[in-house]
């Protein structure tokens, strides 16, 4: 056993030490695999951004009433009366200023992108006092909260990013009315970043929506009180809703984005890997062919085929490791961080997020990477391995 | 082109120098050396390694330029000629016969030997049958379909010869033919030479280690540290 | 073509080589063909968007409705030749991933703004007689199998019946077609006189308008008059070519077009390093062979031509099968399962695909058939 390690030790060294005389197809090959983790982490990054701006958005102990037989807010409707027989449903936390359940608005409004100047569907949220105390990572980093009342807005970092003419003393153009922008906000890194805020009334004014609201939003007193409240609203006749934890509802808007995302990312980066396999097959095979008399000779001196075999497939491997970080590290130098904005289809509305490429990506990037590279140098090694001495020799 | 009466000049080298760089220094190969060769002629060219008989063979054929001096062929300075006329000039006066015979190992003996004729406008039928020609001429003609490695070293040279003459070209230039091979297919070889050199009137120019080769030839010249000499130098 | 066989020939040499790099360059073209498909799914509304045609909207959003009494008033405006409504009904069928547009349309209107909806006339007549009448593209009726007669039910999200319910049950009378490869064939549309009668509330109210301008050059002012005639009303417009309007909304997903070309500019920087390497091994193997071709009589450009002529058919037969697999996979049906309006390869990219084909053909193989035109005779006869 020892003595076979010991030749494997040894034919590694060989191949590797005459790596640099092969160093055009290597790096071939190297970089070959670096584009596809590139591409396949980039893409993937994309529905990870999603996704954590989705979660960040949820709450464990929150949760979310809509009408029944709505997805989104957009498609949901309450009454004034609703909303306050869903306040007083068992399970929510209470403070000084009552429970806390928080009636709001939701509509969108037209705000032209930054990056191409045509229309984007932005979110306008109706909420009241208690709203910010549902939602604890919500944080002021610039100006002051509207006041009751007022037509005065407070808007996402993400939004005031992404969409032009949200910076603090600018105006929005709603129903005829300039309202001025008095704050900014930052929540989490979650979808309400993506949004403007403004006083329930006003906006219910402004919009002749009367008392009504479109979702409520509650904190509850634990996780474990979900069931609890959910069975008080569906038992209760005079309501007709569909009460949800806060991750299930998040989860539910995003997954017809994240799924097309990591869909075609995957296919896309499926396709590729076939290629780059094809490419690392003809490095390995070259590689092996260019060195058919020294493992000719090392065979002939009585090494096994054995560490033959490991010392193909360990250089190909090494080959696809380096391509992979190589591939990893663009991808995250990148795209890691790159805010931009997209359509949610379910509430019709622009969400802003940034690409996530984190470890577990990362490590993806990395394991697929090395697959590649086993495929491509498992069949190489194994002819190599598998050629005749004798005529390996005569051959040269 | 027809063979012209024999003892007009054919190939005249006049004052040629040829010197290599390697580097910063500079190596003569040939110093001011002059040859006639008449139209007809099966010359053999000998002398040790390095002594620059391929340079002077690769000069005459046009495959490289004297560095001083002149060297014309049927009464023609080809070293004046441009890459590109050199090269058309190759194709169709020159046929080059190599030591490791420079087969292509993936045409068959027939297409290695059609090769020349694609830079001629003949039609692919007669490319087809002057090729079956020039296999004949070397008794090759079973041989057609197969590919280098099938064939011996003997009929790898053939076919080698039969690529040199399908153009029916007036100079014939061997660099070492028998060089690779045993005595009894070296010799087949070299009455294949003769014989096309006596029939066919080719003009052939043959370098050579081998006395026994030399031997068939109807003139030998030595050469030895870039100067010709009729008779080897002993030193 | 004498020179074709020397070609095939060389790529011969190594068969698995050869493969390999074929293979390898069928896989880029693959996703060429592949991605250029899912950008042609945003770009074509774009493309077919009628030039004549405005879409006027509420000013502060897409949701938010505009009066029905405001299509007499577009039409009254000078250059309107005249306009149409429609309203985004937003319905489930069956499950929500099933997603594809449904809309309420005045039938004869329709069929007036979209002349590339070819419905027959038999079906026409079919939906004007049926009120819960229905019609919808071929692509849609396909993807769901539906035949004429067939009862469609889809679960309002937006609208809610006067009856209390919230499902609406249409009779599918129609199937239309696309006049062009590019139409969309996605949509289902039915009769706005049942849809007004039946909603619970927003009677009289409509999402968008569709105008048509008798001069295309003057869009711009007639756009201009549209958003100045509802200038200080309760519903003030925003009017913009259906074109801006489209690519207004395929923006917000995303900048579709930058995303793929970055991709494919990976895919093929990286197909390129295996090419060009699969060449430069070919020549690097072949010196000998190449300067004998030399010597006897092949110019420095013709052993050039060779070396490209190689590189040439080497992408030209791993593009072509690249491309032809693209197709069929295409064909075979978009990523989402239907919820792309269309989905093909447009011709203009075939050629752009041979295009790229040359292209790489060029960059894989220049290199080495500059090494093989320089090569000296002599020289590489004495290696």
């Amino acid at each position: 056993m020892f003595n076979w390690i010991r030749q494997v030790l040894a034919v590694t060294r060989f191949s590797v030490l005459s790596l640099p005389q092969r160093k055009g197809s290597s790096a071939a090959a190297m970089l070959g695999i670096a584009g596809v983790v590139a591409v396949m982490v980039g893409v993937l990054s994309i529905a990870q951004g999603v996704l954590k701006t989705m979660q960040s958005s949820a709450a464990d102990e929150n949760a979310i009433v809509l009408r029944s037989g709505s997805d989104s807010e957009m498609m949901s409707g309450l009454g004034g009366d609703d909303t306050r027989i869903i306040a007083e449903a068992p399970g929510i936390a209470r403070n000084n200023l009552g429970a806390l359940a928080s009636p709001e608005l939701f509509v969108i409004i037209n705000i032209p992108m930054r990056s191409t100047g045509t229309d984007a569907n932005v979110p306008l949220r109706g909420v009241q006092a208690q709203a910010l105390n549902v939602r604890e990572r919500f944080r002021l980093v610039e100006g002051r909260m509207f006041e009751p009342g007022l037509n005065e807005v407070v808007v996402g970092v993400g939004a005031r990013e992404q969409f032009a003419g949200l910076e603090l003393g600018s105006s929005i153009l709603v129903s005829q009315e300039m309202w001025p922008v008095v704050g900014v906000f930052e929540a989490g890194g979650g979808l309400a970043e993506s949004e403007i805020w403004v006083d329930a009334p006003v906006l219910q004014s402004s919009y002749r929506r009367g008392n009504s609201y479109q979702a409520v939003y509650v904190k509850l007193n634990t996780a474990d009180s979900f069931d609890e409240f959910k069975d008080a609203l569906t038992s209760d006749p005079r309501l007709n809703v569909k009460p949800m934890r806060e991750a299930d509802y998040y989860t539910s808007q995003s997954t017809t984005v994240t799924n097309l995302i990591t869909g075609l990312g995957t296919l896309i980066a499926f396709i590729m890997g076939l290629g780059a396999i094809f490419g690392a097959l003809n490095t390995m095979y070259t590689a092996v062919s260019s060195r058919t008399l020294e493992i000719a000779t090392l065979r002939a001196l009585g090494f096994r085929s054995g560490p033959v075999v490991i010392s193909v497939l360990s250089e190909s491997l090494l080959l696809a490791f380096a391509g992979g970080l190589i591939g990893a590290g663009l991808a995250w130098l990148a795209f890691d961080g790159f805010r931009t904005a997209t359509l949610n289809w379910a509430s019709f509305s622009a969400i802003t997020f940034s690409f996530d490429v984190n470890a577990g990506l990362l490590i993806q990037g990395i394991v697929f990477a090395m697959l590649i590279g086993l495929i491509g140098g498992l069949l190489p090694a194994v002819r190599a391995a598998g050629q005749p001495v004798a005529m390996a020799l005569r051959e040269l | 082109m027809t063979t012209k009466a024999n003892g007009e000049v054919l190939v005249k080298v006049s004052g040629v120098d040829k010197v290599f760089k390697r580097g910063s220094e500079e190596i003569h190969v040939l110093g001011g050396l002059d040859l006639e060769i008449p139209t007809g002629e099966f010359l053999a060219l000998m002398g040790p390694s390095g002594s620059g008989k391929s340079t002077l063979l690769n000069l005459v054929g046009g495959l490289d330029r004297p560095s001083e001096g002149a060297v014309e062929v049927g009464g023609k300075r080809i070293d004046q000629l441009s890459d590109r006329k050199l090269a058309a000039w190759r194709a169709r006066h020159v046929g080059l016969v190599f030591q490791f015979y420079n087969l292509m190992p993936v045409l068959s003996a027939q297409k290695n030997v059609e090769l020349p004729l694609l830079l001629t406008r003949l039609s692919a039928a007669e490319r087809k049958k002057r090729a079956a020609i020039a296999l004949d001429i070397v008794g090759l003609s079973h041989r057609a379909g197969h590919y280098p490695r099938q064939l011996s070293g003997g009929e790898q040279q053939r076919t080698g010869i039969a690529r040199a003459i399908v153009t029916d070209p007036t100079l014939l230039l061997c660099d070492e033919p028998t060089g690779d091979l045993d005595r009894k297919a070296g010799d087949e070889i070299l009455d294949l030479l003769q014989a096309l050199n006596r029939e066919q009137g080719k003009t052939i120019i043959m370098v050579t280690h081998d006395v026994h080769a030399a031997a068939r030839a109807t003139r030998t010249l030595h050469l030895n540290k870039g100067r010709l000499s009729a008779s080897p130098i002993d030193q | 073509m004498k020179y074709f066989y020397l070609i095939f020939s060389g790529l011969k040499r190594k068969k698995l080589r050869t493969s390999l790099t074929i293979l390898s360059i069928m896989v880029a073209f693959i996703l060429f063909g592949y991605l250029t498909a899912i950008r042609q799914a945003f770009d074509a509304g774009v493309e077919v968007a009628g030039a004549d045609r405005l879409i006027v909207r509420h000013k502060v959003s897409l949701i938010q409705l505009l009066p029905q009494n405001y299509e007499a008033k577009i039409e009254a405006i000078d250059g309107v030749s005249n306009a149409v409504h429609a309203t985004w009904f937003g319905g489930i069928y069956q499950a929500p991933r099933n997603f594809f547009a449904q809309m309420p349309a005045v039938p004869e209107d329709l069929f007036d703004m979209y002349p590339e909806f070819i419905l027959s006339d038999e079906h026409k007549e079919a939906w004007l007689a049926t009120r819960s009448g229905a019609i919808a593209g071929r692509g849609l009726a396909e993807r769901f199998d539906w035949k004429l007669g067939d009862r469609i039910p889809i679960n309002a999200t937006i609208w809610g019946k006067k009856d209390g319910g919230r499902t609406w049950e249409f009779d599918l009378v129609g199937i239309y077609d696309g006049a062009e490869k590019g139409t969309d064939t996605s949509q289902f549309f039915f009769r706005y006189d049942f849809f007004d009668e039946t909603r619970a509330n927003g009677a009289g109210l409509v999402g968008w308008y569709t105008v048509r301008v008798t001069d295309p050059d003057k869009a711009a002012e007639v756009a201009a008059a549209i958003d100045a005639e509802f200038a200080n009303s309760a519903q003030e417009t925003k009017t913009e070519p259906e074109g801006a309007f489209i690519q207004g909304f395929a923006n917000q997903i995303g900048n579709i077009g930058f995303i793929i070309m970055s991709i494919m500019s990976a895919v093929f920087f990286t197909i390129l390093l295996v090419a060009g390497n699969t060449m430069a091994y070919t020549v690097r193997e072949r010196t000998s062979e190449l300067a004998v071709l030399k010597a006897i009589g092949f110019t420095d450009r013709g052993v050039l031509s060779l070396v490209l002529g190689e590189s040439l058919a080497l992408t030209l037969v791993g593009g072509a099968i690249g491309l032809g697999i693209a197709a069929l996979l295409v064909s075979m049906g978009d990523p989402t399962q239907g919820s792309f309006p269309v989905f093909y390869i447009p011709t203009r990219d075939f050629f752009l695909g041979l295009l790229l084909i040359a292209a790489m053909a060029f960059v894989a193989g220049i290199l080495p058939a500059l090494q093989a035109q320089k090569l000296q005779i002599a020289d590489a006869l004495r290696r």
